[in-house]
Order: structure tokens, then C-alpha cells, then sequence
């Protein structure tokens, strides 16, 4: 062969290399081809919405825009005693404005947020304000009700000025910024979200510690049977698998009542008096129960597909070895398990922070979570930053966890059923 | 699992602990699905076990419940089944063919950025229901898709396209993709070697991956409570409201019918399951 072949050339002329690199890109567009309709489709109708909840989250135009003349005038004001003659009549012709539109009953539940009390002394005012001679407008907003002369509830409207703020995620952890701009806690009594996070964390990794004790052994058990027995006992953990949500969270609520199967179970072996009926419903205790029974079968499957792959000879050998059963179990068996081990409390752990329906039936009110809150704001307070908030903070840890999730365990090795 | 006879007497008590502690395990996760059964056929109006039924006293049972379920005059069942159902196969039908039609390009080995495209695809599995129900709901909110059918179904698809995808690429993960070429080199265009190669064997995998898709979309609550107006309630959202205001027998009935389903789709799904394995396992 001569030295002048280096380059080896297709039929029609061109560089095997540049060809084949063409050919490459073709099958790279394909494949992004055949994945685009459904990316794109996600894309659009739920990663840009929960991008979207960011926004929300920060948004505050809506007081920004109902009291424009108000945040002009109040641009001067230092904020140490009562506002000017000038705010208070720019307030008040921003609210007249407000009650033309019939937009005061939104502004007086966003100023709420910031301070109670806002709510009835707005009505008050706009009550009032119909009667209202020109002129000398702070004596007569101040004259309707005391809370208008007292200089915190301007500070507070101030507050509100800029079109976007963290505030909500400062509210989510019980905490807001005061006069001085400065981050403090909101007083001891009133710290609710706070203790939400930490039940939250603690009853998802209390049930993931449950449902791992509970799971493995009948995974072992399941992977050490005979096939034919094993199959039989598969059933009994895919059937709830496959079993609605609500028909297993309304048998629990069946189980649990004071009137229900296992206190008159517990009452006819003599453990618990008749008049003394244990409460295992509406706590914390009913959660627990419930949340651990419905993720168990998340646990137990990723365990035994890991199980299964667990040669038995490796654990005879450790015994021909002259281990005991424990020493051999604990040396040989359970260290080839924490694959498993990882991707079912991962999984039951991330299933498990964000859990709602289960908590808002058996719960009560000492067993919601913060899901629970979310879906409260979402519909009755109607507070949507704050909820869009919240739930960027939690998926902000659902994502970390995921994230583990991935690495450690990789996100295509999901076995289902 | 039978012990060995020289097993010592010490480790023969661990094991009926063992065995012991495996059957409470089991009797806790399938016991509170049999409580349902009974309590349905109750002829009294309480969620209780009677009297009369401990005596297996055949006037304490009747079927007044189920008569209530289908013919209840106020009852809203039959709507909801009807929606129940609509919204579940459309939905379906959507995750089958997006999921599907991704999962052929995820399995391609010229895929660019598999990992983080993979993750976006599975996540709508991973983000808690309730936030996917906030955003969902400002976006058909803004798209004017809210209490309509439409908007649940899109939601729904968006919930079912993770496990179509995860059980279709897993049996495409055993899948020859020489017989695609064979194909191709005699003359088939990529559509018809699709129809006629490729998905007759990848079936399996894409039927159990809509029966998961059927059941997500079957039993979801929360983002059917966030967007569905009267018209649009189903199954689950009259149980939901059923077991917070006033929990009913009729509701016990409706369970038992629903466990019936589950059981119908696990049997489907293990024999699917079973094909899948005896397909891949051939393959290699």
C-alpha cells in the first residue's frame, strides 16, 4: 500500500470519517426525533408550570399595582412615626379606586398575610370612607379605627411595596424580615411551620425505618422459597400494590375507629378495657400505621429483585467457613443487600415527604403533612404564593433526594412489579 | 424452606421467629383488604362487624349496599364510573403512544444526554402529587382547561408516560435490534417494521406499561380534586368525599368492586409479566 491512502474515501468521493460522522448526527436527530413529542409535551404542560410556581412564589404586583399613589408618596417616608399628610391622601384615593373596581377585599387578604388585623379594619374604613369630607385625610382614616393610627400597619403596607419578595419562603420556615430588615423569627407560640417540617421529616423517615424492618425479611423469605411457594406469596404484596389508594387508606379508617375491628379485637383479649378504646385514628398513630402498610410493597420489591440475584452458595460457603449463621448473615448476605437496601428507602422516603391523601383521612390534626398545608392554602386561605412556595421547598428536597437517587441507584433500574 | 436436620436447636427457634415474624408481615399487609368484604354485605347502616354477623346469622347480611351503589336514586357512582373510565382509557391511550415512541429513541444507542432526558421524563413519578397538582392546575387554569375533561386526561397522560416509558425501555433492553436491520435490508420501511417487527415484540412491555398507566390514572385523587368542576368526578373523588363527610357502607361495596379490578390487573399483569421475561430471555 502507498503512503497517499491515509484517507479512505466512500463510493461517491468523500472521507469515510466525514461520512460516517454524518451518518451519526442522522441517527442522533432520529432518535431526539422519536423522543421530542413527548419532551416537548412535558415541557410545556409541566416543567414550565412548576417553573411558573417561581414566579408565583415571588410575585407581589397585585398590592404593588392596588396602591400605586401610595408607594410614591411613601418613597419619602423613613418609617419611624406615622406617614405624612401626603400617604394618607394618596391611600386614600388609591382605595377609593380599589372600591370602584371592587378589588379592596383582595387587597385587604394580601395585607392580612403581611399583619392581622387588616381585614375588619379595611372593611371599616370602607365603610367610613363614603362620608369622608375633602381634606385632612389622616385624621379621618385615623378616626375610623385605632389600628390606623398605629404606625406598625404602615410599616407593614410599606413592607409590600416592592413587586417581588422572598417573603413567602421566609414565612415557610417561620421566619419574616422586621422593620429593620433584619431576618427574626416569628414569637415561639406561633412557629407552626417549622414543627410541619420536622413532623414531616420525621414521620417520612420513621415509616421508611418501618417499612425496611417490616419488608426485609419477607423479601428474604420470598427470594430464599421455592418458586411455586414464592409466587403465592407475591400475591400478597402486589395485591395492595395494585389496590386502589382509597380502598386501602378506607380499610385502615375501618380498622382503626374506636367502634372497629382491632379494638374490638384488642377489648375481646382482655388488653384493653371496653370504656377504654385506644384512638388510633385522626393522631400521629394513624398515619404511621397507615403510611407504612400502603409503602411497604415499594420496599419490599426493590429488596427482592436485589435478593434474588444473591447466589445462595455464596452464603453456604460462609457457613462451610466455619461463620455462624448470624456472623454469616451479617459478613456475607446483608452487605450484598444495600443496593436494595438504598433504592427502596430512597424510594419509600421520597414517596413518603410528599404524601397527602392518606394524612388528610387518618391524620387529624396532629398527623398532616406539609403536603397537607399546601393543598389548605391552595383552597381555602387561597394564599397561592405561599402554597407555590411551600412546594418548591419541598420539591427542592424531593429533588436532592432524587438526585441520590440517580447516582446511586440510576433511574432506569426502577423495577416495577 | 425445610432446615437442615443437623441444624442446632438454638437456630431452629430463630427460624420459626423468623417464619413467624414474615407471617405477621404478610397478615398486615393483606388482612386490611379482607375487612372490606364482609363490612360490605353489613345489613346495618354501621361499619362495624354485628352481632348477628359473628353469628354468621344470614339476616345480618344482605346486598342492600350493592342495590344502593347502582340504582341509589341521589347516588353519584354511576357519573363517576362512567367518567372514571373515559378519562382512564383516553389517558391511557395518550401515555401508550408518547411513552412508547420515547422509549424506542431512549433506546437508541445515538440517544444524546439519555441521563438527564431520562430524568425528565420519569419525574412527573418522583415530584410529590400535590405539587404536580399546583402547577398543573395554573396551567390549565391560564389555558382555560380547568373542570373540563380534557385538562384531566392531559394531566393524567403526563402522570401514566413515566411507567410506560420505564417498562418499555426495560424490554427493549433485551431487544435484537438486528431484526429491525434484517427488516430493513429487505425492503421494509421503518413504519412497517415497526408494525410488524418491533412492537409485536415489545408488546409486553408496552401493555403492562398502559395497565399501570390505566390504574395511575384510575385511582388519582389529587389533581382530579384540584381541577374537576361536578361534572368531571370520579371514582375516587366520590370515595374521597365519602370518607370525609360521612363514611358510608355503599362506599365499602364500591371498594370491593375496585379490590375485584386490582385483582383482574394483577393477574393481568403477572402474565404479561411472565411473557415479557420468557420473550428477553429467548432474545439473549
Amino acid at each position: 500500500m502507498s503512503s497517499d491512502t491515509q484517507k479512505i474515501l466512500t463510493t461517491d468521493g468523500v472521507p469515510l470519517e466525514v461520512s460516517l460522522k454524518k451518518v451519526e448526527r442522522r441517527n442522533k436527530f432520529k432518535a431526539f426525533l422519536l423522543v421530542a413529542p413527548l419532551l416537548f409535551f412535558l415541557l410545556i404542560v409541566y416543567i414550565s408550570p412548576i417553573i411558573g410556581m417561581l414566579f408565583n412564589s415571588v410575585d407581589d404586583r397585585m398590592v404593588t399595582n392596588a396602591l400605586p399613589k401610595t408607594f410614591i408618596a411613601m418613597e419619602k417616608w423613613d418609617g419611624k412615626e406615622l406617614p405624612s399628610e401626603e400617604v394618607f391622601e394618596a391611600f386614600y384615593i388609591d382605595f377609593q379606586k380599589l372600591i370602584e373596581e371592587e378589588k379592596e377585599g383582595k387587597l385587604s387578604t394580601q395585607l392580612n398575610y403581611e399583619k392581622n388585623g387588616f381585614k375588619s379594619i379595611i372593611k371599616k374604613l370602607r365603610r367610613k370612607s363614603k362620608s369622608f369630607e375633602e381634606g385632612n385625610y389622616k385624621e379621618q382614616i385615623m378616626a375610623v379605627h385605632e389600628r390606623w393610627a398605629n404606625v406598625e400597619y404602615w410599616r407593614a403596607i410599606k413592607r409590600r411595596a416592592p413587586s417581588y419578595s422572598y417573603s413567602k419562603y421566609l414565612k415557610g420556615v417561620d421566619m419574616y424580615q422586621n422593620e429593620e430588615g433584619k431576618f427574626v423569627q416569628v414569637e415561639e407560640d406561633r412557629r407552626i411551620y417549622k414543627k410541619l417540617w420536622v413532623r414531616t421529616l420525621k414521620i417520612a423517615f420513621y415509616v421508611t425505618l418501618f417499612c425496611f424492618l417490616m419488608a426485609y425479611p419477607i423479601a428474604h423469605l420470598l427470594a430464599t422459597l421455592p418458586m411455586k411457594y414464592s409466587n403465592l406469596l407475591m400475591i400478597c404484596v402486589l395485591l395492595p400494590f395494585w389496590t386502589s389508594l382509597l380502598v386501602r387508606t378506607a380499610s385502615w379508617m375501618i380498622l382503626l375507629q374506636q367502634q372497629g375491628v382491632v379494638n374490638d379485637f384488642l377489648v375481646w383479649i382482655g388488653l384493653v378495657a371496653d370504656d377504654k378504646r385506644l384512638v388510633m385514628m385522626y393522631n400521629e398513630t394513624g398515619t404511621y400505621i397507615a403510611m407504612t402498610q400502603i409503602l411497604l410493597p415499594f420496599m419490599v420489591l426493590p429488596l427482592y429483585s436485589v435478593m434474588k440475584t444473591i447466589s445462595p452458595s455464596l452464603v453456604r460457603a460462609g457457613k462451610s467457613l466455619g461463620g455462624t449463621p448470624f456472623i454469616t448473615f451479617w459478613k456475607v448476605y446483608f452487605p450484598l443487600t444495600i443496593p436494595g437496601i438504598g433504592a427502596g428507602s430512597l424510594l419509600v422516603f421520597i414517596l413518603a415527604i410528599g404524601y397527602y391523601i392518606t394524612p388528610e383521612l387518618v391524620g387529624g390534626a396532629s398527623g398532616t403533612l406539609i403536603s397537607n398545608q399546601i393543598a389548605y392554602h391552595m383552597k381555602y386561605t387561597l394564599d397561592w404564593s405561599f402554597a407555590s412556595a411551600m412546594g418548591l421547598m419541598l420539591l427542592a428536597g424531593v429533588l436532592a433526594v432524587y438526585w441520590v437517587y440517580n447516582k446511586l441507584v440510576g433511574i432506569d433500574n426502577i423495577k416495577l412489579g | 424452606m425445610a432446615l437442615p436436620k443437623y441444624t442446632e436447636p438454638h437456630y431452629r427457634i430463630w427460624h420459626y421467629i423468623y417464619l413467624f415474624i414474615c407471617g405477621c408481615v404478610f397478615f398486615f399487609l393483606i388482612a386490611p383488604l379482607f375487612v372490606i368484604f364482609p363490612l360490605s354485605f353489613n345489613a346495618e347502616e354501621f361499619l362495624v362487624i354485628t352481632d348477628g354477623m359473628k353469628r354468621l346469622d344470614p339476616e345480618a347480611f344482605s346486598l342492600r349496599w350493592y342495590e344502593d351503589m347502582v340504582f341509589g336514586t341521589k347516588n353519584p357512582w354511576g357519573l363517576a364510573a362512567k367518567n372514571s373510565f373515559f378519562i382512564a382509557i383516553f389517558a391511557t391511550i395518550g401515555a401508550v403512544i408518547l411513552g412508547t415512541v420515547a422509549a424506542l429513541g431512549l433506546s437508541s444507542r445515538y440517544m444524546p444526554y439519555k441521563g438527564i432526558i431520562m430524568a425528565t421524563l420519569i419525574s412527573p413519578m418522583i415530584v410529590p402529587l400535590i405539587i404536580s397538582g399546583v402547577a398543573i392546575f395554573f396551567f390549565m387554569a391560564k389555558a382555560g382547561l380547568a373542570a373540563t375533561h380534557t385538562g384531566i386526561i392531559l394531566a393524567h397522560i403526563i402522570l401514566g408516560t413515566p411507567f410506560v416509558v420505564i417498562t418499555v425501555t426495560a424490554t427493549l433492553s433485551g431487544f435484537d435490534h438486528s431484526v429491525t436491520r434484517a427488516a430493513a435490508s429487505l425492503g421494509s420501511n421503518p413504519v412497517n417494521t415497526f408494525m410488524k417487527i418491533t412492537l409485536p415484540l415489545i408488546l409486553p412491555g408496552v401493555i403492562s406499561g398502559a395497565l399501570f398507566a390505566f390504574v395511575t390514572s384510575f385511582d388519582e385523587v389529587v389533581i382530579v380534586l384540584f381541577l374537576a368542576g361536578l361534572d368531571n368526578t370520579t371514582i375516587p373523588v366520590q370515595m374521597w368525599t365519602g370518607l370525609r363527610e360521612q363514611l358510608s357502607p355503599t362506599i365499602l361495596a364500591v371498594a370491593t368492586c375496585l379490590i375485584l379490578l386490582s385483582t383482574l390487573v394483577l393477574v393481568a399483569a403477572e402474565l404479561l409479566r411472565r411473557r415479557s421475561e420468557r420473550i428477553r430471555g429467548i432474545n439473549r
